[in-house]
């Protein structure tokens, strides 16, 4: 099951770790998006670190880490071809987290508390 | 004025085709349709876009003694271009110039056999009405009854003439009034985007029904300003406010073409506009930074603002990006900046982005190349 974060970042389960995308909305209010700059596998970050950087045709934008914890992953299959977020936004992850905290999904909205932010 | 934006008499047909509104120069104009930017852009470079330009302004000059010769060289002492030698029924490129030699505002005007037609920028169409009623022997009247359409692409002469026969014989930069179905239409071949195509002044009432005939024809699709500005970038044609501004000269915003033999020194008409005693020299010398083209190494766009050097840690900043972002048609980012003319195409310079100093190559204008019907 997927949960949001209000910065609308769409974030799965997958074992011990999480995995990071941008959510259909994001992705339409970006606009195409023409560049990705991942961060670096094994990377440690704070949750709210700038771990990616999103250029669209209109402007710049960041995604932060979620959580706490270690980059385990990076999809740099999305970085040769960025145009992807926009076509299926929900497939296109940026990268995985293991969380220093086991317990860190709980605090995310569920699908209904997300679309009733988006309106 | 208000704060309230102004809007177009096809606001209602921008929002019933699902355009995003944004602000700009004192307007609501469609930024994007659902298509979106890049494929609008790249619909355009294919087929036909339709663009609604009404935000900027219309204004007509008109001898008051009716002698167009005198009516010219009345505009000449504002604009450092050969309008006296400007046939009916055509139109040029030109810059209003102030005392700095900086650029106030950058134009087309048209002869149309008894007047004058001038196209200026939303942002400056107040300012530029006002520095026109300081001539003499000229009525200036602004157009306040029409709306502009620009329709670009290479199929936009096949499209329109289905509408206006007449437009096919037009070549580019002729101006013409013409007839469809008892309205009269304003239409030059010209455009702002590297394509061929048409602007056409349209009376208020009509406009609605005239865009909605042009994107009745299916080659046509509606194109918001978010396309606008990656094809004039493409294009290598400056954007008033970011490539060019009141303390920025025609030689360093790289238009030094518009102003002609004829009014530069030793010219027949030399000088004789605001600014022509920096202008004219710094012609004949070449301005020491000039507006050139950069294409980052990357992928990463860099735009508006970011810092460029010349060399890849430390040293002072050499200039700054006056428009940049993604060249759908390039395939890649594009960018504008002033950079000191000594430095030749294909040098390598260095943009700082997020800390970072990456690679770019500076590059002749325009990116793509024009397609105009000479």
């Amino acid at each position: 099951m997927l949960k949001y974060t209000e910065d609308h970042e769409w974030l799965r389960a997958e074992g011990d770790e999480i995995v990071v995308g941008i959510t259909p909305h994001a992705s339409e209010q970006l606009g195409d998006v023409v560049f990705i700059e991942l961060p670096e596998k094994g990377r440690e970050v704070q949750a709210g670190d700038e771990v990616v950087v999103i250029e669209s045709v209109k402007a710049a934008s960041d995604i932060a880490a979620p959580v706490a914890g270690v980059i385990t992953a990076v999809n740099t299959a999305l970085a040769d071809a960025p145009g992807s977020v926009n076509d299926d936004a929900l497939s296109a992850w940026f990268f995985r987290i293991k969380p220093s905290d086991a317990g860190a999904m709980d605090r995310f909205m569920d699908d209904a508390a997300y679309q009733a932010l988006i309106g | 004025m208000t704060n309230d934006p102004r809007r177009t008499p096809l606001h209602d047909l921008h929002l019933s085709l699902g355009a995003r509104m944004v602000p700009f120069a004192g307007w609501e104009m469609p930024v994007q349709y659902p298509m979106g930017v890049m494929a609008e852009h790249l619909h355009t470079r294919a087929r036909v876009g339709l663009f609604d330009v009404s935000h900027m302004g219309q204004v007509l000059v008109t001898p008051q003694g009716g002698h167009m010769a005198a009516a010219a060289l009345t505009l000449e002492s504002l604009i450092p271009a050969d309008v006296l030698g400007l046939a009916p029924g055509r139109q040029r490129y030109g810059l209003f110039t102030n005392d700095a030699g900086g650029i106030l505002d950058d134009l087309m005007f048209a002869n149309r056999g008894d007047h004058f037609l001038l196209v200026v920028n939303a942002a400056c169409a107040e300012q530029d009405i006002a520095h026109l009623q300081t001539l003499d022997g000229v009525t200036v009247t602004p157009v306040t009854d029409r709306g502009l359409l620009a329709l670009q692409g290479p199929l936009a002469a096949e499209v329109l003439a289905r509408l206006v026969p007449a437009v096919a014989e037009m070549r580019f930069m002729d101006s013409q009034i013409l007839d469809r179905d008892g309205v009269e239409l304003w239409v030059s071949r010209s455009g702002y985007t590297g394509e061929d195509g048409f602007e056409i002044s349209v009376p208020r009432a009509c406009l609605r029904d005239f865009a909605q005939a042009l994107l009745d024809q299916p080659e046509v699709a509606p194109i918001g300003l978010g396309a606008r500005d990656s094809l004039r970038l493409e294009a290598g044609m400056p954007l008033y406010g970011h490539d060019m501004d009141g303390g920025v000269t025609p030689a360093q915003a790289a238009l030094g073409w518009s102003i002609p033999k004829v009014r530069r020194t030793n010219g027949a008409r030399a000088g004789g506009f605001p600014g022509a005693g920096i202008i004219l020299p710094e012609l004949a010398d070449g301005a020491a930074s000039v507006r050139r083209g950069l294409r980052p190494e990357e992928r990463a766009p860099i735009r508006e603002g970011v810092a460029i050097f010349d060399q890849a840690e430390g040293g002072e900043a050499i200039g700054h990006v006056s428009s940049g972002g993604f060249g759908p048609s390039v395939g890649g980012p594009v960018a504008m900046a002033r950079l000191p003319a000594e430095l030749p195409d294909g040098a390598t310079v260095y943009a700082e982005l997020r800390g970072k100093r990456i690679p770019v190559a500076i590059t002749p204008l325009p990116f793509v190349t024009p397609s105009y019907k000479r």
